[in-house]
C-alpha cells in the first residue's frame, strides 16, 4: 500500500529512531533510579486456575517467535538458503505459525483471565490494558501475515531485514518496506510503538531475566564491606 | 572451622497463652500496607490444626524444603527454566485468606430503622463487598476442628487411639504454636531465588529479601517449607520477617518479642560452624536433631573463641554468645527443639515442647491420674508424644521425652522446695532420672520463670561502624551520608 512520502518517513524512519532511543534511555533510567519497579508483577497468588494455560503458551509462543525474528535478523542469508527447498520452507513456516498461534491463544487467555476475575482486575493498570491491546494486535497481525501473505520468512529475510540493518547502519532506507501489504506494515509500525512504550510497561521484566542463577552457588551470604 | 554468629530464638510453648499480641505488634509495624494485609510474618496457630497458610506442613502439597540429597523440592536450576512462568507449587490467596476491612461509614450513614446497622466486610484486594470464608486464625482454639485439626499433617502415624485421645470431647486438648521466619542456616528461600534477592546477613544470620532485586519470580514462596516468605501482590515483590533488624541493630528486641505477654520468647547469639551446614542437612531423619545441635559451638571453648576471632567476629558478639539464653535452652539443657527439622533448612528457632494436661484414667467412678512411675504421665499426656515428635523432632520421640521429663523434674524439684508436698528425695531422684543436676534445675527455673528483659533478650551490638569502616573512611561517611535517598515502594507501571 502506498502512503504519502512524509508519512512513510515518519513511520519507518522517525518512529523507529524515536522508539529505540526512548526504549534505551528510559529502560536504563528506570533501572538506575527506579530499580524497585522492575518486576514481572506475577499474579499467580491471586488467580491460579487459568494461570498456567495463559502464561505458559503465551511465553513459549512469544519467545520462540521473537527468537525466530532474531535469527532472521542476524543471518538472513542462511534463512533464504534454508527456504530454497520447498519442504524446508514449509517446515519453517509451519513451525513459525504454530508458535505464533500459541502466543495468540495464550494472550487471549491472559486477557480473558484479567477481564473475568475481580481480583485480577484490581491489579491491572491502564498501562497494562494498553500493553495487552498492543501485544494482541501485534500477535494477531503477525499470524494474519503468516497465513495470508506467504512466505513471510522469505520476505522478512529479503525485505525487512535489510531495512532494519539500514536503520542500524544509520542509513535508513524504508524503500521496499513501504510496498508491503498493509497488515505487514501495521505489524512493523506496531512493533516500534511497542518498543517505544516498552520501558513504561511491565514488559521490562524481560530485561532482568535471571540467567546467573544457573551457575551461582545456592546460598548467599552478604557482609558489610567485602570478605 | 568457619565460625559465624546467628541470632537465634527460643519459644517456650509451655508458657504461650495464645493471645496473639505478638502477631498484632508485628502487623502494626510491618504488614499493614497494601498487598501485605494477608501476611502474618508472626502468626500463632492452634495445634493440632491446619495452620496458616492452610496445611503448610504438608510438603506433598507445597514441595517446600530440601530432600536428603541436597536438592530443593520445589525447583532446581533446570526446572526453574520452565517453572518461572508458572510455579507448580505456588500457594494461592485462598490457602491464606482474602483480607478484608469493614465499611464503618455504613454504621454512621445507615437510615434510622428497627434493626441495628451493620458494617459489611470489604475485600482489601478488590475493594468490593465479600462474604468472609476464612481468616488467618479460623481454627483458633480448635474451632471447626473436625475440618481443620483432623487434617493436621503431624497426626500422621498416630494410632486411632492416640487420635481419639486428642479429640475426645471433654478431654480436648491443644496448645499454641507461634511462628516467625526461622532465619535458617540452610535457607531454601535463598537457594531458590533466581534473582539472588534473598540473602543471609553474615554478621548475625538474619535472612533478608532485597526489595530492589526481587522480580516476582516468586520461587521463595513454594521453597520455604514454613511458608514464611510471602508475595506482595500489590508491589510485585516478596516479603518476609526481617527479625526487626532495625530494632536489633539498636539494641531492642524484635517487636513480637518485646510485646510477648507470656514472656515465652528468648533471643540470643549462637556460634556455629558454617563449613558443616551441608553435611548436617544431609543426615538421615533420625540423626538430624543431633546433627543440627552439633553445629552449635561452645562459646566458652578457647578454641572456638580463637576461631571466632580469626573469622573477624567482634568481641562483643562472642561475649553475647556466652550470655545467650538460647545456648542454654538448646545446647546445654537440650530442652528446645527445631520445628520440622526434616525439612532440612536447619531452622534457628527452637521450641520448648509444652507440658500437656495428663490424661486421666477412669477407675470405677473416679478419675484417677496417680501412678507409681513418676514419669508415667508424660507418656499418658493428652497430647501424645508421637504428635510432638512429628512437629519438633522429625518423629524422634526420645528427644521429646527427654525435654518433657526434664521439665517435669524441674517442676517437682521446685515443688519440693516451695510447696513441700513432694519429698526432697523423690525430687532429686526425678532430677537424676531426667539427666539434670540441682544447679541446672535452678538455672532452668530462673530463666523460665523469673528472667528479666535483659536475660531473655541478649542482643549483640550491631557494629554498623565496622561495616562503614570496611567501605569508606568513617569521617567521610559521617560528612556525606546523611539519610540518603529513599524511594517509596511503588508498583511498576
Ligand atoms: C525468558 C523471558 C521471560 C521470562 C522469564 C518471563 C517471565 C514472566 C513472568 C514470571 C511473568 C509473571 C507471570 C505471573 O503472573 O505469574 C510474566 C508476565 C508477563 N510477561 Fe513475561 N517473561 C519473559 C519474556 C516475555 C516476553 C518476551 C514478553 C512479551 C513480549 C512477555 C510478556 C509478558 C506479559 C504481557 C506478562 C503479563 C501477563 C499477565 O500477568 O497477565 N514476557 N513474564
Ligand atoms: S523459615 Fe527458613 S526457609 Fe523460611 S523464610 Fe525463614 S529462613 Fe527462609
Amino acid at each position: 500500500m502506498n502512503l504519502p512520502l512524509y508519512l512513510d518517513r515518519a513511520l519507518f524512519v522517525g518512529l523507529p529512531y524515536a522508539a529505540i532511543s526512548v526504549c534505551l534511555i528510559v529502560s536504563l533510567q528506570r533501572y538506575g533510579w527506579r530499580m524497585f519497579t522492575y518486576s514481572s508483577l506475577s499474579s499467580q497468588l491471586l488467580e491460579n486456575r487459568t494461570h498456567f494455560w495463559a502464561m505458559v503458551p503465551f511465553h513459549y509462543g512469544i519467545l520462540a517467535v521473537l527468537l525466530g525474528h532474531l535469527i532472521g535478523f542476524s543471518v538472513p542469508r542462511a534463512v533464504l538458503a534454508w527456504n530454497g527447498r520447498p519442504l524446508r520452507l514449509y517446515v519453517l513456516e509451519a513451525a513459525a505459525l504454530s508458535f505464533g498461534v500459541l502466543a495468540l491463544i495464550g494472550l487471549a487467555a491472559l486477557i480473558n483471565r484479567r477481564l473475568t476475575n475481580a481480583k485480577m482486575r484490581a491489579v491491572t493498570s491502564a498501562m497494562d490494558w494498553l500493553t495487552f491491546a498492543l501485544l494482541l494486535f501485534q500477535a494477531a497481525s503477525g499470524v494474519y501475515v503468516a497465513v495470508f501473505t506467504p512466505w513471510g520468512s522469505t520476505w522478512y529475510a529479503a525485505v525487512v531485514v535489510p531495512y532494519l540493518w539500514s536503520l542500524f547502519g544509520l542509513n535508513p532506507d524504508a524503500g521496499v518496506v513501504t510496498q508491503l501489504p498493509l497488515a505487514a506494515q501495521l505489524h512493523i509500525v506496531n512493533a516500534f510503538i511497542l518498543i517505544g512504550l516498552f520501558p513504561f510497561t511491565r514488559l521490562v521484566h524481560i530485561l532482568v531475566v535471571p540467567n546467573p542463577y544457573l551457575w551461582r552457588r545456592p546460598q548467599i551470604v552478604r557482609w558489610y564491606g567485602s570478605r | 572451622m568457619n565460625i559465624r554468629a546467628q541470632i537465634s530464638v527460643v519459644f517456650h510453648l509451655d508458657k504461650c497463652l495464645g493471645c496473639h499480641t505478638c502477631s498484632l505488634a508485628c502487623k502494626n509495624i510491618w504488614t499493614d500496607r497494601p498487598g501485605t494485609e494477608y501476611m502474618w510474618w508472626n502468626n500463632v496457630e492452634t495445634k493440632p490444626g491446619a495452620g496458616y497458610p492452610s496445611l503448610w506442613e504438608d510438603q506433598q502439597k507445597y514441595k517446600g524444603g530440601w530432600d536428603a540429597g541436597g536438592k530443593l523440592k520445589s525447583t532446581s536450576k533446570s526446572r526453574i527454566v520452565a517453572n518461572i512462568f508458572h510455579h507448580p507449587s505456588m500457594p494461592t490467596m485462598d490457602d491464606y485468606y482474602e483480607p478484608w476491612t469493614y465499611d464503618y461509614q455504613e454504621l454512621f450513614n445507615a437510615p434510622e430503622g428497627a434493626d441495628q446497622p451493620t458494617a459489611r466486610p470489604i475485600s482489601l484486594v478488590t475493594g468490593k463487598h465479600i462474604d468472609i470464608e476464612a481468616g488467618p486464625n479460623w481454627d483458633d482454639d480448635l474451632g471447626g476442628s473436625p475440618i481443620y485439626a483432623a487434617h493436621d499433617p503431624n497426626l500422621a502415624g498416630l494410632t486411632a487411639q492416640q487420635r481419639q485421645q486428642l479429640f475426645a470431647v471433654e478431654q480436648l486438648v491443644f496448645f499454641y504454636l507461634p511462628r516467625i521466619c526461622n532465619h535458617c542456616l540452610n535457607p531454601a528461600c535463598v537457594a531458590a531465588c533466581p534473582s539472588a534477592a534473598l540473602y543471609k546477613r553474615g554478621e548475625d544470620g538474619i535472612v533478608l529479601l532485597d526489595q530492589k532485586r526481587c522480580r516476582a519470580w516468586r520461587a521463595c514462596v513454594p521453597a520455604c517449607p514454613y511458608k514464611k516468605s510471602y508475595y506482595n501482590w500489590s508491589t510485585g515483590k516478596s516479603e518476609k520477617c526481617i527479625l526487626c533488624f532495625p530494632r536489633i541493630e539498636t539494641g531492642q528486641a524484635p517487636a513480637c518479642f518485646h510485646a510477648c505477654v507470656g514472656r515465652i520468647r528468648y533471643l540470643g547469639v549462637l556460634l556455629y560452624d558454617a563449613d558443616r551446614i551441608r553435611e548436617a542437612a544431609a543426615r538421615p531423619n533420625d540423626e538430624l536433631i543431633d546433627a543440627h545441635r552439633s553445629l552449635i559451638l561452645d562459646p566458652f571453648d578457647p578454641e572456638v573463641i580463637a576461631g571466632a576471632r580469626k573469622c573477624n567476629m567482634p568481641e562483643s558478639t562472642i561475649a553475647a554468645a556466652q550470655k545467650s539464653p538460647v545456648y542454654q535452652y538448646v545446647k546445654v539443657w537440650k530442652l528446645a527443639l527445631p520445628p520440622h527439622v526434616e525439612f532440612r533448612t536447619l531452622p534457628m528457632l527452637f521450641y520448648v515442647p509444652p507440658m500437656a494436661p495428663v490424661m486421666a484414667a477412669r477407675q470405677g467412678d473416679a478419675l484417677n491420674h496417680v501412678s507409681q512411675d513418676l514419669f508415667h504421665d508424660i507418656e499418658q499426656a493428652r497430647v501424645p508424644i508421637a504428635y510432638l515428635a512429628n512437629l519438633l523432632a522429625a518423629g524422634n520421640e526420645s528427644k521429646i521425652g527427654y525435654a518433657l521429663r526434664k521439665q517435669k523434674a524441674v517442676r517437682w524439684y521446685r515443688r519440693a522446695q516451695t510447696v513441700g508436698d513432694v519429698d526432697a528425695q523423690t525430687a532429686l531422684r526425678m532430677l537424676r532420672e531426667a539427666d539434670c543436676s540441682a544447679e541446672e534445675a535452678d538455672a532452668i527455673y530462673r530463666l523460665t520463670a523469673l528472667s528479666t528483659f535483659e536475660e531473655r533478650f541478649v542482643i549483640p551490638a550491631g557494629h554498623r561502624e565496622l561495616g562503614v569502616e570496611a567501605l569508606q573512611d568513617p569521617l567521610k561517611h559521617k560528612q556525606q551520608a546523611g539519610f540518603g535517598f529513599i524511594a517509596g515502594p511503588r508498583r511498576g507501571l
